[in-house]
């Protein structure tokens, strides 16, 4: 059921000696689709809540919040509130975070050229995790100091991964930076595990940021995190077409005019930067950078022109529905995003898998 | 048309010197083979003069040293086709053969409408016109090959470098694409330099020919200056007969060592 809006689209890019007008946008229906189906999960994750708005309310306490427009509402203040400080800042880090993994995963695939890379494959989760955990530890779990801790802890982790790869002599390669990055995040995790067992009486606590979770989210979150993965999804769109030069890999593609290295070096920094910031809001939510892009290349063309800004915006719209469910399913109680975003898209992945790989050639 | 000259090119691996001290000279719209055994050095001189492996010397396109230049601006001048290209999936050929154009496209861009007319005439010039829209993965050996070769083409760049162009074709379609490379090399007014593996292929299509041994340039000059069988059969460590057709173009046979034995 989520991922409708990249499924449905399918403008075969094959096309069978397709007319010129109809190939020079291959970006066009499947993004279009896959906004819709942004506003109406957004719509969707703001409805669906244990106390009942309406679509009225919603759009007229929305509009009160617009500068400039400031329309007074009828709205009852309670409901306001729980549009307004609840479900909408819930809503937005949900696609924020969406988007970023799904777009992080996309580059990552692209300049790695390795279809398992997903935005924690460098070390972003096992540091991110073992930050977390001593910010919990030293008593810092409710406040700021989590995101911040996490956030610096998945940044060290991916320098450190870096480095590494650098001394090993692999001059920052794609093959290099990966065992790199399995040798670093196997050290954190190991660190943040031995911590962990240190101080039983918070593995609840550090075990349910682990799995992910946006029930805290509010507007200083959002806020939080914005910049960082605005910047990170610019610069990621910005290299869209230079991901598609680099599926030819790094020596033809310097033999085109590239410098593979620096630019691997920007896009992994970019995608790293952005999926830091998200996943010290959010915590660990697994598989969104790996399902979301692969789900868009099978069913729009693997073109990075095509699954770059449709995987971020289907990204965004799967995170939001993964949240609607995560927090319906066992109300009054919230089952971790993580276990909803790998149950439900799992499966759903074999699905599409099965139907398309035959028809594309893909993966 | 443009020249290319290497001047004491020396490529070093790790512990091994793969190329030393090779200087040679394509003259503008010439088409200089170069030959060698598995090993000699043939594809790391061909790396070395498009920039892609470290190395000492100079390289320079009509007098213009590469090495002081951005590597978009020796991309306009230098294009490079390796040995086995990768070939990435579901890419279809016009978009591949637009990659192409990258050394003329801001960082940033995509690609103007004039570079994709430009594609598309080159695809209709290389009878890939029906391909166009097909997946890469859906093409034969020969497709491929001129697929790829219309991508080289796309940089517009007037010195072709060919790492051994044929070496997964079969007898047939390796005339044809060199036949095809000559072809627009004329039309065009290319300086192509090519490893090539098939020496009487070598010697009816290059005009002159370099063989490399060891890394170093042993032999120079017109095919039948080079196609020696004493220098063959050194180089190649097997026994090798040069004939001449009737035609006057060069055969290189090799020859078994043994007599058959019944």
């Amino acid at each position: 059921m989520t991922l409708r809006p990249v499924r449905a689209p399918l403008p075969t890019p094959v096309g069978e000696g397709a007319a010129e007008p109809r190939r020079r946008h291959p970006v066009r229906l499947p993004l279009t689709v896959s906004l819709l189906v942004l506003v109406g999960a957004l719509i969707l994750g703001i409805v669906v809540g244990p106390v009942h708005v309406g679509v009225g309310e919603i759009v007229g306490t929305l509009l009160h919040h617009v500068p400039l427009v400031r329309r007074h509402t009828g709205t009852p203040p309670v409901d306001q509130a729980i549009i307004w400080q609840v479900r909408a800042p819930r809503v937005v880090l949900a696609a924020l975070v969406g988007a970023m993994l799904a777009g992080g995963g996309a580059s990552y695939q692209g300049v790695l050229r390795n279809s398992l890379a997903d935005p924690y494959l460098l070390g972003v989760a096992a540091g991110a995790g073992l930050g977390a955990t001593i910010a919990i530890i030293a008593g810092g779990g409710n406040s700021l100091a989590l995101p911040g801790a996490a956030f610096a802890g998945a940044v060290v982790a991916v320098t450190l991964t870096y480095v590494v790869s650098v001394a090993g002599g692999g001059q920052g390669s794609g093959y290099a930076i990966i065992l790199a990055g399995v040798a670093v995040a196997a050290m954190l995790t190991a660190f943040q595990t031995y911590l962990q067992q240190r101080h039983t009486e918070e593995i609840r606590q550090i075990y349910m940021w682990i799995l992910g979770s946006l029930s805290t989210s509010s507007w200083s979150d959002v806020r939080l995190v914005l910049p960082y993965i605005a910047v990170s999804l610019g610069v990621l769109l910005a290299h869209r077409r230079i991901l598609d030069v680099l599926r030819v890999g790094g020596d033809e593609a310097g033999a085109l005019g590239i410098h593979p290295e620096r630019t691997r070096l920007i896009i992994v920094g970019a995608a790293t930067l952005g999926t830091a910031a998200a996943v010290s809001v959010s915590g660990l939510i697994g598989f969104v950078g790996i399902i979301v892009p692969h789900a868009v290349r099978l069913a729009a063309g693997a073109s990075y022109r095509v699954v770059l800004p449709v995987a971020m915006v289907a990204g965004a719209a799967f995170l939001v529905l993964a949240d609607v469910v995560a927090r319906t399913v066992q109300a009054p109680t919230e089952v971790p995003i993580g276990v909803v975003t790998a149950l439900v898209g799992a499966p759903f992945f074999l699905i599409v898998l099965r139907s398309r790989r035959s028809r594309h050639g893909v993966l | 048309m443009s020249s290319l000259e290497l001047v004491g090119v020396t490529v070093r691996y790790a512990e091994t010197v793969a190329v030393r001290d090779v200087s040679m000279t394509a003259a503008p719209g010439e088409w200089l083979g170069v030959i060698g055994a598995n090993g000699a050095g043939k594809s790391s001189l061909l790396r070395a003069a498009a920039h892609l492996v470290p190395f000492t010397g100079t390289v320079a396109v009509d007098g213009v040293s590469l090495g002081g230049l951005s590597r978009r601006r020796r991309a306009q001048l230098v294009a490079y086709v390796p040995q086995q290209p990768e070939l990435p999936a579901g890419m279809s050929v016009l978009d591949y053969t637009l990659l192409g154009r990258t050394p003329h496209i801001a960082y940033f861009g995509v690609e103007s409408a004039a570079d994709r007319r430009q594609c598309r005439d080159l695809l209709d010039q290389l009878r890939l016109a029906d391909l166009a829209d097909r997946h890469l993965a859906t093409l034969s050996g020969g497709e491929l090959q001129r697929v790829v070769l219309a991508r080289a083409l796309a940089q517009d760049a007037p010195v072709l470098l060919l790492d051994e162009p044929t070496s997964a074709l079969d007898l047939g379609r390796r005339v044809d694409a060199l036949e095809l490379v000559d072809e627009l090399r004329r039309s065009r007014g290319l300086t192509v330099v090519s490893a090539m593996h098939d020496l009487t292929l070598a010697a009816q299509f290059a005009d002159r020919l370099v063989l490399v041994s060891a890394g170093g340039v042993v032999a120079a000059g017109s095919p039948a200056e080079v196609l020696r069988e004493d220098l063959l059969s050194t180089c190649f460590g097997a026994r090798v007969r040069v004939l001449t057709d009737e035609d006057g173009s060069l055969l290189v046979v090799p020859h078994r060592s043994r007599s058959r034995t019944r």
